[in-house]
């Protein structure tokens, strides 16, 4: 058998888990607040669309799973454990298997770590966000920092793996507020930090603040600028260099999950909202699933979740590695950037943004340098073919 | 149908914009009952939805109003509805010939403006009898007697009985026409059998009948068949229709003197039909024409380009369509490093601009980079040679040139006393030299010798803006005159870019460099590099600013789900992306070409 370009990033399954008990002001994610969800129910459907994904994929090698949302720490283990339980029919798991599933660090949530870790999740991310009692409640979360601290000791005990989430570049933040901050949370002793900048979206309720002028003090793009460069410093010392642009682990601690997005490798998309790439008979998909959980749930029971399942065309998929491979500190593979298509990467535009000092070209890799990463969008829509 | 001369009243309205022109119009239509009720909308004669919009009028409209006076005598009154701006003061001076008054219509609440002058002059020096009529006597505001007096000392007038009227709610209506009847004369005596001599006085294109020409018959008579002659071009052609306006075309046998019509016989294009050319048959047919012809002249220029390249031949097709309707707008085609292919157009004024520009974006659905209006110098090189520049990409070498000088327009703007002080200030920042301010009232007018370059950009609306709107504008051409004139260059990363090139005088090029580098410095989105941008006279930078780099655009988070978005994310950049215009390696946004030149002072 020949060796297909997915297997360049692996292979990995994301379970959508779409409920909240609140929608937090700055959040775009597919998350809905809804009550009396029957968990009995959404196990079965969620099991019965991992059976047909796998159904098309069968004997595959799964390297990750992962509960993302909304707040998988919603779900009752038993709903986990349903899910694992049917991705492992016509897929084997890989003997060093990531499961991740996303946790809110609050003390109701840690008392399932447990039983997570018994239906077999190895690693959680928590959402933390903050350090600082008055910027969660601006972020409208329903923790604290004492409280998240706590359930932060908990997973540190149940789970082999444990990273956590900030959110910086926030309302009134200063560069000094963020050093600080940034040094407590590596005290922390944790081996994996996501460390994303407030972006404001449209359509959520920062959005709409921000819209009518109403969301003061967040940073310009200067001191955003300044903040990250910081945190990269910061970080490298401490030993976790950023290996994606918002993602720092200790040597060996990376998620294998979003490499396998970010080195473009295939994933099932399971649950309301979901997207999916998949590599069938040589050819790669895309599927979106409804994001609508009932309508997800009546569709995925009546034979499908999916609302779209499209053939990417060798562009579409230059495009995308693009996108997400650029995010890596490895930067991407030429060979694999011209066996999707042979006109991308116009010898010009990649050497203009290398005398800018914004790319760097080996033999057969293209990446950014740290000044590039930060303007990566306008490096990237240079590249796009 | 002849009518006898003692029954036919010619005469045009003239008025200040808002004045209430085109309702005073659509009353005397409607109380007469020219048209059924049913057909009546508002602005009857101006055709153009851009005449209504602006409530303007750009082409001559005409209707002819039959008439029972108080006499119990029928006249033929006819309307001739001029162009009422001073892009088109020679068409309103040829409409004001085919007729013998004119109605001086003037808001009471506003009194006199500018734009009424230069028009009442246009009429009195046609020899007009004027009949003054009050406006909008009914509004809380309004001051008939104070503006009768205005109208007085001003323009000289009487206007002593000066006819009080609401063309809105239809007051004093009946007294307008009797007026018309019995204050305005009837055309001077013309001969039914003397050699046909009538005056072209405006003319259009209509879908269905081709070519239409206005006529106004001075001596002889129009009918079918006739072959005729312009004296002008000399083209010949045989009349296949011939009527009158009411305001819908209706055809007649024939038009006798003093009456106003229309022709059609198979003329083409517009462009063939010369606004106030003499009519006359081709045999047997009058020798001399009317005085005070004027081939029309374009005195503004400027380039227009597609937006997006591809739709150069649409604009070429647009264009064509548009001058075949327009005598007065000239193009050529012109290319420019920056901007590609496009047309360098010549206009009559601002206005004219505006409007074609506005035509073409609406009714041929093309987007425009419109480059900065310029005007024509005549530039003196040492060899004896004359040149005129229309287009300063076009500038020879300045060794070269011994001297060049530039058209210079006398303005007069009337503004209440209260903004006096900022009309003023904006004159003489635009290198004006004061000729004559005097008081009327609470107003004062200023008339001022200025260079037209200062004008045609956006001196109107800086004066509308420092006087709220109080101020009203006009000016006439009045030759040129020589000045230190320099070709200001704008270079961005070190490219010059072409369509920002501009004429500026030496004295002011360092204000004007900086401005628009400051202007170009927040119209152009921060790239991946910084940018310098300069200004330069040859080939020393009298301005520069720099756009710093772009420091971040990273998407802070991004997995799986996000590529789809993302890609639809950066799919609308490049879309955006290709709204711009690429110099070298920088991407400049098209409303950069117009914003950039607007000076804020």
């Amino acid at each position: 058998m020949t060796v297909e370009d997915w297997q360049n990033g692996g292979f990995g399954l994301y379970v959508h888990w779409p409920f909240c008990e609140a929608k937090c002001p700055y959040c775009d994610f597919n998350s809905h607040v809804t009550r009396g969800i029957d968990q009995a129910v959404w196990a079965q459907v969620l099991a019965k669309e991992v059976r047909r994904v796998s159904g098309l994929t069968k004997g595959r090698v799964l390297n990750s799973i992962f509960f993302g949302g909304g707040t998988p720490s919603l779900m009752e283990p038993e709903t986990v454990k349903a899910v694992l339980e049917a991705s492992k029919e016509d897929w084997t798991w890989s003997n060093n298997i990531e499961i991740t599933l996303e946790a809110n660090p609050r003390s109701v949530d840690a008392v399932r770590f447990e039983g997570y870790a018994n239906a077999g999740v190895n690693r959680v991310s928590l959402g933390v966000q903050s350090l600082r009692d008055p910027d969660l409640k601006a972020l409208g979360r329903l923790h604290g920092v004492e409280e998240a601290k706590a359930a932060f000791s908990v997973a540190r005990s149940v789970f082999d793996r444990v990273s956590f989430d900030l959110i910086y570049a926030r309302q009134g933040q200063s560069l000094e507020d963020w050093r600080d901050e940034l040094h407590e949370a590596l005290d922390l002793s944790v081996d994996h930090l996501s460390l994303y900048q407030l972006t404001i979206e449209q359509g959520t309720a920062f959005g709409d603040r921000y819209n009518t002028g109403r969301l003061k003090g967040l940073p310009d793009d200067d001191l955003g600028a300044d903040m990250f460069e910081l945190t990269q410093e910061i970080c490298a010392e401490a030993g976790m260099p950023a290996y994606e642009v918002s993602n720092h682990a200790a040597p060996g601690a990376e998620s294998r999950h979003n490499q396998i997005y970010w080195r473009y490798g295939d994933y099932a998309g399971v649950g309301p909202g979901a997207h999916g790439r998949l590599t069938l008979n040589g050819k790669k998909f895309a599927s979106v699933s409804y994001s609508q959980p009932g309508k997800w749930l009546a569709s995925a029971q009546g034979g499908s979740g999916d609302v779209s399942f499209e053939r990417l065309s060798g562009k579409d998929q230059a495009g995308e590695y693009l996108m997400m491979g650029l995010r890596l500190r490895e930067g991407v593979s030429l060979d694999r950037l011209r066996s999707f298509n042979s006109r991308v990467l116009a010898d010009d535009v990649v050497e203009h943004l290398v005398d800018l000092g914004l790319a760097w070209k080996t033999e057969n890799a293209l990446g950014v340098t740290e000044q590039g990463k930060l303007v990566l969008n306008a490096v990237i829509a240079e590249l796009l073919p | 149908m002849s009518t006898p001369l003692s029954h036919i009243r010619n005469f045009s309205i003239v008025a200040h914009i808002d004045h209430g022109k085109s309702t005073l119009a659509d009353r005397l239509i409607q109380s007469t009952n020219t048209v059924a009720e049913r057909d009546m909308k508002a602005q009857l004669l101006d055709a153009m939805d851009i005449e209504r919009e602006r409530g303007i009028t750009i082409k001559a409209n005409t209707v002819r109003i039959d008439y029972i006076a108080q006499d119990g005598e029928q006249y033929v009154l006819n309307l001739i509805d001029t162009p009422g701006h001073v892009d088109f003061a020679y068409e309103v001076s040829r409409s004001m010939r085919a007729v013998e008054g004119s109605l001086l219509v003037v808001d009471a609440s506003q009194g006199v403006e500018a734009q009424t002058l230069a028009n009442v002059y246009t009429a009195i020096e046609a020899d007009h009898e004027i009949v003054p009529v009050l406006n909008k006597v009914d509004l809380p505001a309004a001051e008939p007697e104070r503006v009768a007096e205005q109208i007085e000392d001003v323009i000289g007038i009487d206007a002593s009985d000066a006819c009080l009227i609401s063309a809105k709610t239809g007051i004093g209506i009946p007294d307008v026409l009797e007026a018309i009847v019995n204050r305005l004369p009837a055309p001077e005596s013309g001969d039914p059998d003397a050699p046909l001599k009538a005056m072209l006085v405006d003319s259009w294109y209509d879908p269905y009948l081709g070519v239409v020409v206005l006529v106004r018959i001075m001596d002889g008579t129009l009918k079918k068949g006739d072959q005729i002659k312009m004296l002008q071009t000399g083209a010949k052609y045989g009349v296949d229709r011939i009527g009158v306006f009411r305001p819908a075309m209706e055809a007649v046998e024939a038009l006798g003197p003093g009456e106003i019509g229309f022709l059609t016989a198979s003329i083409k294009q517009v462009r063939d039909t010369k606004v106030g050319d003499t009519i006359t048959t081709e045999k047997k047919g009058c020798e001399e024409p009317l005085p005070g012809f004027k081939p029309s002249v374009p005195v503004v220029f400027c380039g227009l380009f597609p937006v997006d390249s591809a739709e150069f031949e649409d604009l070429r097709d647009a264009i064509e369509k548009l001058a075949l309707n327009d005598a007065s707008f000239s193009y050529e085609m012109e290319t420019s490093a920056a901007l590609g292919f496009g047309f360098r157009c010549g206009f009559l004024g601002l206005l004219h601009l505006e409007v074609i520009r506005d035509r073409i974006e609406r009714e041929y659905n093309i987007e425009l980079i419109t480059t900065a209006p310029s005007v024509i110098y005549h530039l003196y090189m040492k060899d004896g040679e004359q040149i005129d520049l229309h287009n300063p990409a076009d500038m020879p070498d300045p060794s070269k040139i011994d001297h060049i000088e530039e058209p210079r327009i006398k303005a007069t703007i009337m503004v209440p006393d209260d903004y006096l002080g900022d009309v003023l200030k904006l004159c003489q920042d635009r290198r004006g030299i004061q000729l004559d301010l005097t008081y009327v009232g609470g107003r004062a007018m200023a008339v001022y010798d200025l260079p037209l370059n200062e004008v045609v950009f956006d001196f109107y609306d800086r004066l509308k803006s420092v006087t709220k709107g109080y101020a009203s504008f006009d000016y006439q051409l009045e030759g040129y005159r020589e000045d230190n004139l320099v070709k200001m260059s704008i270079l961005v990363n070190d490219e010059p870019v072409d369509a920002l090139s501009m004429m500026v005088h030496r004295d002011r090029a360092e204000m004007r460099g900086r401005a628009m580098c400051e202007k170009l410095k927040e119209l152009i989105p921060r790239h991946m590099f910084k940018i310098p941008i300069q200004a330069a006279i040859g080939g020393k930078v009298i301005a520069r600013e720099t756009l710093s780099a772009l420091r971040k655009d990273v998407t802070a988070k991004c997995y799986g789900g996000d590529a789809t978005r993302k890609k639809k994310l950066l799919e609308k950049q490049k879309a955006g992306k290709k709204k711009m215009r690429q110099f070298g390696k920088v991407d400049i946004p098209q409303e950069a070409f117009i914003s950039a030149l607007k000076m804020d002072s």
